[in-house]
């Protein structure tokens, strides 16, 4: 990858911009992502808030951003990057500010509003081409209310709100490939677990102009019910179990950034987790077991054919 | 001095365009959407130096709005009715960003059942969210206002977004003659936009709209905007006084036709109160002592205005073009609390509630009215609210229900 500067772990930023000292929970998978993230994207960014977990980084008179900061609503974090990008192009146009005062207008938002509310304003901003980063940290549920389901939410898995012996009866919604059927600048996958891959795609995306997205696996003790020393090896095995493909959208063509190819069994994240133990016990559930170990082997069966969901798909081997 | 005939959506188009806005987020809504068009087709002609971006709601038109202004530009939109109430969650809370931007809202009655015509559901469902109101009775006023409100929200004192409101259909579809001032003269007036602490630059890291957590910041915020707000009434003041010296019209916060020496007063908003008008100087011609209160601003709520305009009245009709459902009208209510506690010079109030849905009010009506409310006057007995309808309108309806029986009959229902 010559084109990157981020080549192993050492080439990640040893100065770290987000404080300390945050209420995010223990292990925090989303806050994970969101350090990472924010040492390379640096602090001439503003970040425009959905409801959610991450509002509580910025509370009264705190915050651990170097940068500027703007809570929205729920559902219109999307408008209101597009009202901030479009003050400071029409400031630097009249010439009230200069363009090194000019900033990143990035996106921060869980996957109760990305998925849900927050998407129509969302949809919108990528229509119109909106220069911005979409940052979604998805846990897989509303974690700031308790973990009830969202649209967000893997099949199977108990919830506050589906709390059965088969846990959540819908599916996990695509959001990568709604992204991309809107045809953004770029879309990518990622997961805090594995820094260097989502670095090189924050480079990437930095570098680039227009509507782009990070969508963040956020592995979640609290909600997902695992101890939180665990989160980045989970996180890892949500990759390694192909549950979670790492790829990115750019140019009109989905690239997968790893291939798992000794995949482990799906199993191996699943039983790591709370949330999945009523399929082990008290009797195995082979009926949910096996059609989540289908879903993903048919997903990576479509990759290596070239016929996963964004079609045109193309693989390219991973550093790993 | 030169006129011209512009519909009222027309009046707040120039309006914008006179105050030099730089960023309109819209979103097309009956009866308002002529404002938005009328602005579109100015800065494709180059005749306005403004962006302007078409959101996907009114949800998101309202954040951009408030996101761009806490970002440093002047900022102007528009919407109507159900739009209002789909923005109604980002008009407070951009209200607690305190950015002064201004908000023409066209009045119209809200779903269920859905219709375009006006009443004012609309505009006082917002009515605690933070901005302040001012409501227009004509297309002059509309204009004028428009520029007002940006001096009332952009003061010091106030940094609070306005909503300019006029009604739909009477006033946005209709054509007055207005006085459009020389665009230097209305920029003279205006300004420009200081930001003062709020916006965004790379080299000024700021945090706006963070979270608190407990009551007692929450407190000192929401206080705080409130007593903002409450500044409001003696920077209106002035600020039309300004624009009175400047252009010559005069807007008081309050507007008082021919209440000195009146005994009976009706008391409304919005473009029917012209009707009410007609109203006083045809029954000041048969001999009634009658006048009329318009409330410009609502808020704040001018109470010191009203009160000593209404001290010494015998009787007030409140004409309320709303209705709270299992209460009656709203303007009673806010009439009836500025007035608690002044004894006995305070006025008998009586509540009428018409004109939902563009429902007309007619002249017979305002002279029953005046009547109804003498009476209450005269026996010292408030009569409950007044639903304005007549026999021959619940006849209308009585055959389109006829005629609704009819057809589900033939389609085999029951």
């Amino acid at each position: 990858m010559p084109d990157t500067k981020f080549h192993r772990k050492k080439d990640l930023p040893s100065t770290h911009l987000l404080g300390t000292g945050t209420p995010m929970c223990a292990g925090c998978g989303g806050l994970e992502a969101v350090h990472e993230i924010y040492d390379i994207l640096g602090e001439k960014t503003v970040f425009v808030n959905a409801a959610g977990c991450m509002t509580l980084l910025s509370v009264y008179p705190f915050t651990p951003f170097r940068g500027s900061w703007l809570y929205t609503s729920m559902a219109s974090a999307a408008a209101g990057a597009q009202g901030v990008r479009d003050a400071l192009d029409i400031l630097l146009a009249k010439g009230r500010i200069t363009p090194e005062e000019d900033l990143q207008v990035v996106v921060l938002a869980g996957d109760g509003s990305t998925y849900g509310m927050g998407l129509s304003a969302a949809s919108s901003a990528i229509e119109r081409g909106l220069d911005f980063i979409y940052i979604c940290y998805d846990n897989e549920g509303y974690g700031n209310t308790g973990q009830q389901s969202s649209d967000a939410t893997p099949h199977g898995a108990r919830t506050a709100t589906s709390r059965g012996s088969r846990g959540f009866p819908g599916y996990k919604k695509d959001l990568f490939s709604i992204w991309t059927a809107h045809k953004p600048a770029y879309a990518a996958t990622a997961v805090g677990a594995e820094p260097l891959d989502l670095a090189r795609k924050i480079e990437k995306a930095g570098d680039l102009k227009g509507p782009r997205l990070i969508l963040t696996l956020a592995p979640c003790p609290t909600g997902w019910d695992y101890n939180p020393r665990e989160s980045v090896e989970i996180g890892k095995l949500a990759v390694k179990t192909g549950l979670w493909p790492l790829k990115e959208y750019i140019d009109g063509k989905v690239v997968h950034t790893h291939i798992p190819t000794q995949r482990l069994p799906v199993e191996e994240y699943l039983k790591r987790q709370g949330r999945f133990a009523h399929l082990f016990a008290p009797e195995r559930n082979e009926a949910i077991l096996s059609e989540l170990q289908a879903m993903v082997d048919t997903y990576w069966e479509e990759v290596s054919t070239g016929l996963e969901s964004g079609g045109k798909g193309s693989c390219k081997e991973g550093s790993k | 001095m030169k006129r011209t005939l512009l519909t009222g959506n027309g009046a707040a188009a120039w309006g914008a365009r006179l105050a030099r806005v730089e960023y309109v987020p819209a979103f097309p809504i009956t009866p308002q959407t002529e404002i938005i068009e009328t602005l579109s087709k100015w800065i494709d002609n180059g005749e306005m130096d403004c962006r302007m971006v078409t959101l996907e709601s009114e949800h998101s038109m309202m954040t951009a709005a408030g996101a761009a202004a806490v970002a440093g530009v002047r900022v102007f939109t528009a919407t109507s009715s159900q739009g209002l109430l789909y923005a109604l969650e980002m008009l407070y809370t951009v209200a607690g960003w305190r950015v002064p931007f201004v908000l023409v809202n066209v009045s119209r009655g809200l779903s269920a059942p859905i219709t375009l015509e006006p009443d004012h559901n609309d505009i006082l469902a917002a009515r605690d969210s933070g901005f302040l109101q001012i409501h227009c009775s004509t297309c002059q006023e509309v204009l004028d206002s428009t520029l007002i409100a940006y001096r009332l929200a952009e003061h010091e004192r106030v940094r609070l977004p306005v909503i300019v409101n006029m009604d739909g259909f009477y006033l946005s579809f209709t054509r007055e003659p207005v006085e459009i001032m020389d665009t230097e003269a209305a920029g003279r007036f205006i300004g420009s936009y200081d930001p003062e602490n709020i916006q965004f630059r790379a080299s000024m890291p700021i945090s706006q709209a963070v979270a608190v957590i407990g009551g007692s910041p929450y407190s000192y915020f929401r206080y705080e905007t409130h007593l903002a707000a409450m500044n409001g009434l003696g920077v209106y003041d002035e600020i039309a006084e300004e624009f009175t010296r400047t252009f010559g019209r005069s807007y008081e916060a309050v507007e008082a036709y021919r209440t000195e020496d009146a005994e009976f007063v009706f008391f409304m908003i919005g473009s029917f109160a012209t009707k009410a008008r007609d109203a006083v100087d045809r029954l000041r011609e048969a001999g009634w002592a009658v006048g009329l209160l318009r409330p410009r601003l609502l808020r704040p709520f001018p109470e010191d205005h009203i009160r000593r305009a209404l001290a010494g009245k015998r009787g007030v009709a409140v004409i309320d073009q709303n209705i709270s459902m299992g209460k009656g009208g709203v303007l009673y209510m806010e009439l009836a609390s500025a007035l608690c506690g002044q004894g006995k010079t305070a006025p008998v109030l009586v509540s009428f509630i018409g004109g939902l849905g563009g429902r007309d009010i007619n002249l017979e009506e305002f002279y029953e009215i005046a009547s109804v409310t003498r009476k209450a006057a005269d026996e010292g007995r408030v009569p409950p609210p007044r639903l304005l309808y007549t026999a021959e309108e619940l006849k209308e309806v009585r055959k389109l229900q006829a005629i609704a029986q009819v057809e589900r009959r033939e389609l085999g229902g029951r």
